[in-house]
């Protein structure tokens, strides 16, 4: 009961952050527009994204709104239809990068002493080792990586910055009197952490999310981009692979090149205002400062 | 000084990680894929280096796996990488040193600069609470911080190279020109230099100067920044010498933690702009299925970023008496 009632606490809490701050508005209607892309591709799909049969290289048109390829497809249909694997591959990296780091992260900071010590350890040693080239080798010899695979790889390589701060946090928090007080009246440890220690955690878990999301899109179209996807998805890093293959930029076609990106880069966007808001939630001086307190810095 | 020992004591316990992370891949990929490239070097190498390959990829041993794990460290610790695929018989070490300082030129400079320039413009923003730089930079960064890196850099290429025309569209320098050390062919490395270099830059700026902003915004507040104030002090006096050099060290310690996310970026943008260097290599090493090179191009780029990251932690402990001091 005392969770739901903290949930809905924090929704509300939400909704009303929204109503104020711009960028996590705008952020929230651009992520709402591609979520419904992603569930009804066909409301936005005007052609068959994948049929080679229109005039091919053409520029801009009304019956072809951002051209064709060199092989005769509709670019704006591939585009809408490329929408679904990238905000799939967001939301899934994201979730599983955020339960990752909050178990590995929170508990670390928890149990304390040595298994935080090694914890810490491991989350250090993934941090710094460089995860693109290791996510290159490893496609490398699966060789056209599917969807899961990816999602595997981007979750094994990207859950560690999240784990780092939320360690951090968790460790700040950890002997506050409030969950001293907890443990002295003799609450469970799972209901110290799930119930004490984690809803004041709830920004900095969120911003995981976001940022977590976001290095998936970015990583997953550059992986595609350069081949090691599966060339034949229908995904925005795929159409970039196949513009650069086919030079789509010297040959005249610079739309079919740089569409994809503008569509990685509103998601990504999308996902970074908000990261942004709730890090301004998460620490209140970041705020930006009124007027008034303003003049009172300068005088 | 403890404070270096443990940070050198993680850089090893780093790089042991990196090199078992290397050596269990291939072992772990089903029908161990190294097993056709073998194939491809039988009857070519002496019978030493086609032993050292089938231990580095776990191929046709009878080794026991602990063994055949302790002889490939010894090989790779001893700087035997094995024989480059591509450039046969060239041993891959050879193979790296020829992309090697094209990547230090390129990556390091543009990341150094990045990061100085972005430190400053941060610190500046957050000086002037609410200013122009304040109120302009965050947000533009974080836009440009959600566009893929390798894009940029086709944008750019679309833009300065094919529509301007200002700049060449690939490679690290003209092919007919001779590699001389004089002063036409500098000048041709730069020209060729610029684009990349502008992307690498341009992408990984938001970052130092989202962080930098943010830990000034913090120190802003402190008490002897205050104190510095009262005293009348100039104020570029507070802001670079009190403020900044304070917000300065988590933001090295970010350097460190962020420098793999760069390298990874840079990557990419040599491969767009054809750039003859180690990120470039690695993806053709790909593409050629030249598994020894790939996989030692992986070990070079993570020394690479654990020595920097070792540096940064050096500089930090000169910078900061509180992290020598403190155990």
């Amino acid at each position: 009961m005392r969770l739901v009632r903290s949930i809905l606490r924090v929704l509300l809490r939400g909704l009303r952050f929204l109503r104020r701050d711009k960028k996590a508005m705008a952020g929230s209607i651009i992520l709402f527009v591609l979520l419904l892309i992603t569930a009804f591709p066909s409301w936005f799909t005007p052609h068959d994204p994948s049929a080679e049969i229109y005039t091919p290289g053409i520029g801009l048109s009304w019956s072809h709104l951002l051209g064709t390829t060199s092989f005769g497809q509709d670019v704006f249909s591939q585009l809408m239809a490329g929408t679904r694997q990238s905000v799939l591959i967001a939301l899934i990296v994201g979730f599983f990068c955020t339960v990752l780091s909050v178990a590995i992260g929170i508990t670390a900071a928890y149990v304390g002493g040595l298994a935080d010590d090694a914890l810490a350890l491991f989350t250090d040693v993934v941090l710094v080792i460089p995860t693109f080239p290791l996510i290159i080798v490893i496609t490398a010899y699966v060789k056209n990586a599917g969807f899961w695979l990816m999602v595997f790889v981007l979750v094994f390589t990207g859950w560690s910055y999240g784990a780092r701060q939320l360690r951090v946090q968790a460790l700040s928090l950890r002997n506050r009197d409030y969950l001293l007080a907890a443990k002295a009246r003799g609450e469970s440890t799972w209901y110290v952490i799930g119930v004490e220690l984690i809803p004041p955690m709830t920004s900095l878990i969120v911003a995981n999310f976001l940022g977590a999301a976001l290095y998936a899109v970015l990583a997953a179209s550059g992986l595609q981009f350069v081949g090691l996807g599966n060339i034949n998805d229908q995904s925005w890093g795929t159409m970039l692979y196949w513009a650069q293959n086919n030079e789509a930029l010297q040959t005249g076609l610079p739309l079919w090149a740089l569409a994809p990106g503008v569509a990685i880069a509103v998601l990504g966007s999308a996902l970074a205002l908000l990261n942004y808001a709730f890090d301004e939630v998460a620490n209140p001086a970041l705020r930006p400062v009124r007027a008034q307190r303003l003049k009172r810095v300068h005088a | 000084m403890r404070f270096i020992a443990r940070r050198l004591g993680f850089l090893l316990v780093a790089l042991w990680a990196a090199l078992t992370v290397n050596f269990f891949i291939p072992r772990l990929m089903p029908g161990n894929p190294a097993e056709a490239m073998m194939g491809r070097f039988r009857g070519h190498v002496n019978p030493n280096a086609i032993h050292a390959l089938e231990v580095a990829f776990g191929v046709n041993t009878h080794q026991s796996l602990i063994s055949a794990y302790f002889q490939y460290l010894g090989n790779t610790l001893h700087g035997n990488l094995g024989i480059s695929l591509t450039d046969f018989p060239l041993p891959v070490s050879t193979v790296i040193m020829r992309a090697l300082p094209w990547s230090l030129g390129l990556v390091g400079v543009s990341t150094i600069l990045g990061f100085l320039i972005g430190t400053a413009l941060g610190a500046i923003a957050a000086w002037r609470r609410g200013g122009v730089l304040d109120s302009v930079l965050p947000p533009v960064f974080i836009i440009i911080s959600a566009f893929p890196y390798f894009w940029i850099g086709l944008l750019s290429i679309w833009f300065f190279a094919l529509t301007l025309g200002w700049f060449p569209i690939l490679g690290g320098y003209t092919e007919t020109a001779t590699p001389m050390w004089n002063l036409s062919f500098v000048l041709d490395i730069l020209d060729h230099a610029v684009l990349p270099a502008f992307t690498i830059l341009i992408t990984s700026i938001g970052g130092w100067i989202l962080t930098m902003r943010n830990n000034m915004i913090t120190v802003v507040a402190e008490d002897y920044v205050k104190m510095g104030r009262a005293k009348g002090l100039k104020p570029r006096r507070i802001l670079w010498q009190y403020a900044g050099r304070n917000a300065l060290l988590p933001n090295l310690t970010g350097f460190a933690m962020s420098l793999g996310f760069v390298i990874s970026g840079a990557i990419l943008v040599e491969y767009v702009f054809n750039y003859p260097g180690v990120g470039f290599m690695l993806l053709q090493a790909v593409e050629n299925e030249d598994y020894p090179l790939m996989q030692s191009l992986f070990l070079l780029i993570t020394v690479a970023v654990l020595l920097a990251i070792f540096l940064s932690d050096v500089a930090t402990a000169i910078l900061d008496p509180r992290t020598r001091n403190s155990s």
